[in-house]
């Protein structure tokens, strides 16, 4: 094994550049490093004004998603070893603006979390004196893998639609409205429907299905998108149908 | 300088935060509600606990129970009635977690599981998989979205506190994306930013666990408690310091030193099971464990690695559908950073900083004894863990003190004048600080790492498992010369967006108060309890130590230590003893061999 | 979230936003592939046209059948129907390897696994085939 490995890193600073540019490092190849680890040793040791963001070190955070060689990734769980002899390109997600260096701007994530209301919604709030709400493993397991998204926004970076039209809420936001809609606690399927079966919602999904490719915790947001539509759809023809409700 | 008003200002959107500030917006909702963190509330290290929340559930089980295996566990340094309020409303609040979605794991009937942990006698942990913190951050921060009145400084650095006519009205904050150093004013202020791990080089926690609201609260005259209590996880791997969890241990691992021998039995921590025991072996609590480890180090029974010294976890005995079912995130873990198969292979593993049991001296309600000032969660220090937390405590310990702090600051707020005018002249004080200091200077000849790295080594080496009074002094020497080298850094960054070396920089200098304070602290205590041993005095002295830790920051800078007396209600301090089979209470000795 | 009451700040950081190109579908593999499989919706609307034209021959009598499969043996035709034919293929394949994600069938509490579903749409696709190829042929 070679003893280091060139990294190629974004550089982007407002008050001095225009654009992005690359800047090499050479790092060394070890084995159980990964590229964050890479980034660590370049602002320790040979530019401290290399910004990125990073956290938990064990891929439960989110913080660290950025684009290596062209894929979004976590760069906590992306081994060097992997792209030797390199070089390693690592860029900021894709289809966010930049603040800096390898930091995006994710505030309109977080618009359309709050957009889809991803809380328990119901009717009437039973009262903590009559304990909880009983759910069945199986009732527990038809929302679970949707509730495993740790908010990288990775699959946003990997979403044409998301890139092309800044309206679309992205597939995190859609799996997690439907965690909620499919936990048996909920009752606010119909209230988070109202809001998201338009153009500018689920309708703006064309299921390409990269979401759930690079997806590094498998929610699989392309398929909670597609059965979203599903009950869109039977929802539609059910108003279409009957009216005045009915069930 | 721009100014903002809030009523409420948590610092810190992890789980004691959120939960403080959903408990503040359900008491009065009139109360303007701010939450600042320096990372997204999502990326708060709660979200890696892993382990479970224990709270009283079963018909078996009784609040005295789970009171008594916390206060013995705690080596009698918890504070009675503190702990008997938190085994109360800990069920309390896991339920309403639930209630707001939180995905426990369920019975085939749908009622909560509860499972075993490490300390605890009857099983009464609560957990999601074995990600609960994940779960219970995501959903504390998702139900925040519901209340209009908790608005959010996401991506914003707390410098300062501002403390004016003898309380707290406000902090200095930094917007990390733009630079600005703004005045946030408010009536009070609750600090639930977590713990110091990073002050040690071995931890499970996360880059951004610096201590930063002990080092705020102790640089304006509010006393740490307990900081030489600090907990070591014992199965953390090597390197990267990634935990595996103790439910790996509750589901039947072994520890194997490198003869493969279970060497636990060797501890006066009972005789080795097929199946583990409830308080026995590797369910034993943590410091015991750790202190193996180091025994074994000693006696040079332990693997070398190029990342230290390591024993080994064996789970292969369980199976891969148990592990793919009960332990899924632990095969995971040890895959994709070690490239490990705990299935196949067996885990290195070795003691690593996890939990601190120290941090700002608060009552049962948050309340420190600066008006205004609050804390809750992991910084601070109430104490219902005393010297040494019980595993899976602290994620109830989260909700119980943060919505306990919420209620009582709420309280406060509404009745509190709004704050002076003359705290602007402090935060103008503070942005100059900062440009003098960091952005505008030249010259230097420190580099963050370097002393960040210093800091850590020593520390390791004098406030580790193992301490003795000399270490100790030498210690607070070389400390106090690493505070006066850090005047002197030199910073490569000097843009105003997005600086994380100012970032480094600043959690440096917070990293460097905290750890004087755990030396000072843990020199003054000339006695062995839970966490803390010492060599030099290995018997626990509960004439002269049955009491807090307090230390302040004096006028030059040093710290002054204190101690003020545990409060006890029903449980007269007694002998730990682990590996009966026996529901024994506080049990009269039991001879120790080896 | 900023504070309520506006406030102005003396420097606001310039974001870099990059352009989507309008060939952004060119820069991956699966981008690639999803376009291609977009459009082979048009030589499903094709054959769609070709069957309809097909029925309107046959029942306007024998002759205008036979000038209609004439025309069909045309090259341009021929070589049309050839490509519609292999585009309808990759519609297919790519349908019955998409849907299974897409019904998220569950049996008994537990997701019906999706390789199951993908051959259960293959294995209708075959058995028409070959009731087609019976009622043609045989």
């Amino acid at each position: 094994m070679a003893e280091t490995i060139q990294l190629e890193v974004a550089r982007y600073q407002p008050e001095r550049d225009t654009a992005p540019r690359l800047e090499r490092f050479a790092v060394p190849l070890r084995k159980e490093w990964v590229v964050l680890d890479a980034l660590n040793y370049i602002k320790d040791r040979l530019d401290g004004s290399l910004s990125y963001r990073w956290s938990c070190r064990m891929g439960i955070c989110g913080s660290c998603g950025m684009s290596v060689n062209g894929e979004p990734k976590l760069t906590c769980a992306t081994f060097l070893v992997h792209y030797a002899p390199g070089p390693v390109r690592v860029e900021p997600l894709r289809y966010f603006p930049v603040v800096r260096d390898l930091v995006i701007e994710m505030s309109d994530f977080l618009r359309k979390l709050q957009k889809v209301k991803p809380w328990i919604i119901r009717r009437e709030e039973q009262p903590l004196s009559s304990g909880e709400y009983l759910q069945t493993p199986e009732q527990l397991d038809a929302y679970k893998q949707y509730s495993m998204c740790i908010n990288c926004m990775i699959c946003y970076a990997a979403c044409p639609v998301y890139g092309l039209d800044p309206l679309f809420p992205g597939p995190a936001a859609l799996a997690l409205a439907q965690r909620y809609n499919l936990d048996s606690r909920d009752q606010g399927a119909g209230e988070r429907l109202r809001e998201l079966s338009h153009a500018d919602g689920i309708w703006g999904c064309t299921f390409v299905g990269e979401c759930t490719k690079v997806c590094p915790k498998n929610v699989d947001p392309a398929g909670a998108i597609q059965q979203y539509k599903f009950t869109a759809a039977k929802e539609w023809l059910k108003s279409l149908l009957l009216p005045r409700g009915g069930g | 300088m721009d100014v903002a008003h809030h009523d409420i200002l948590l610092v810190g959107g992890g789980g004691a935060g959120l939960r403080a500030a959903i408990a503040v917006a359900e008491a009065n909702p009139r109360l303007s509600i701010a939450v600042i963190s320096k990372v997204y509330p999502m990326r708060s290290h709660t979200v890696s606990a892993e382990g479970g929340a224990a709270g009283v559930i079963r018909p078996d089980d009784s609040l005295d129970e789970h009171a008594h295996d916390t206060i013995s566990g705690g080596d009698w340094l918890c504070d009675q009635d503190a702990v008997e309020a938190f085994v109360r409303e800990a069920p309390q609040e896991l339920l309403q977690l639930e209630h707001w979605g939180c995905p426990w794991s369920r019975e085939p009937d749908g009622h909560i599981a509860v499972r075993a942990f490490g300390g605890m006698k009857k099983m009464r942990t609560w957990f999601a998989a074995d990600k609960t913190g994940f779960h219970m951050l995501h959903t504390l921060f998702q139900t925040t979205l519901k209340y209009a009145a908790i608005q959010r400084y996401d991506e914003w650095f707390v410098t300062r506190l501002l403390v004016d006519d003898g309380r707290v009205q406000g902090v200095v904050a930094l917007e990390l994306m733009s630079g600005r150093v703004q005045a946030i004013a408010a009536k009070a202020v609750i600090l639930c930013t977590g713990g110091c791990g990073r002050v040690f080089p071995f931890t499970t926690n996360a880059n951004i666990k610096n201590g930063d609201g002990m080092a705020l609260a102790y640089r304006v005259g509010a006393p740490l408690k307990d900081m030489e209590f600090v907990q070591y996880h014992p199965t953390g791997l090597p390197f990267t310091g990634i935990l595996i969890t103790e439910a790996a241990r509750a589901e039947g691992g072994y520890l194997l030193n490198k003869d493969g021998y279970r060497y636990l039995q060797d501890y006066n921590l009972g005789s080795p099971q097929p199946r583990p025991v409830l308080r026995s072996m590797e369910l034993g609590p943590r410091d015991r464990l750790s202190q193996a480890f180091v025994k074994e180090v000693e006696k040079g029974r332990t693997i070398q690695t190029p990342y230290g010294d390591v024993v080994h976890l064996d789970l292969r005995h369980l199976g891969e559908r148990l592990i793919n079912t009960k332990l899924p995130f632990v095969r995971e873990l040890c895959l994709k950073y070690q490239n490990i198969d705990p299935v196949r292979e067996l885990i290195p593993v070795r003691p690593v900083v996890h939990y601190m049991m120290g941090g700002v001296h608060t009552d049962m309600h948050g309340v420190t004894p600066l008006r205004g000032l609050y804390a809750a969660g992991e910084v601070a220090c109430v104490s219902i863990n005393g010297a040494n937390r019980l595993g899976s405590n602290s994620l109830p310990e989260l909700l119980v003190f943060g919505a306990r702090a919420g209620r009582h600051a709420a309280e406060y707020a509404a009745s509190c004048p709004p704050a002076a005018g003359r705290i602007l002249a402090q935060a103008a004080d503070e942005k100059r600080r900062l440009d003098e200091h960091f952005l505008r200077k030249t010259g230097g000849r420190e580099r963050v790492a370097t002393l960040r790295e210093e800091m850590q080594a020593t520390i390791e080496a004098s406030a580790g498992i193992y301490r003795h009074g000399s270490t100790l002094a030498q210690a607070a020497g070389k400390i106090a010369e690493l505070k006066e080298r850090s005047a002197d850094l030199r910073l490569d960054d000097s843009s105003a967006t997005f600086n994380t070396e100012l970032v480094a920089a600043l959690e440096l200098g917070f990293m460097l108060d905290v750890a004087e304070a755990i030396v000072a602290c843990a020199a003054h205590r000339t006695e062995s309890r839970g966490a803390h041993q010492r060599t030099d005095f290995p018997e626990r002295d509960d004439a002269r130590f049955l009491a807090h830790s307090l230390v302040y920051q004096s006028a030059d800078g040093a710290p002054r230590v204190d101690y003020l007396p545990v409060v006890i209600t029903r449980w007269p301090p007694g002998e730990r003893v682990y590996g009966q089979s026996t529901p024994g209470h506080r049990a009269a000795g039991q001879s120790a061999h080896g | 979230m900023p504070p309520e009451t506006p406030v102005y700040t003396s420097y606001h950081p310039r974001w870099y936003r990059q352009r989507v190109s309008t060939y952004w579908w060119l820069g991956r593999w699966s981008y690639l592939v999803f376009i291609l499989r977009e459009l082979s919706s048009l030589a499903v609307a094709w054959v769609v046209l070709l069957t309809l034209l097909l029925v309107r021959a046959v029942s306007a009598g024998t002759d205008s059948y036979a000038e209609f499969v004439q025309w069909l043996k045309t090259p341009v035709v021929l070589a049309l129907n050839a490509v519609a034919l292999s585009f309808l293929v990759f519609h297919t394949i790519t349908w019955f390897n998409a849907a299974p994600r897409a019904m998220g069938l569950r049996l008994g509490g537990r997701r019906v696994p999706e390789r199951l579903v993908a051959v259960a749409h293959y294995a209708g696709w075959a058995a028409a085939s070959a009731l087609m190829a019976w009622m043609v042929l045989g």
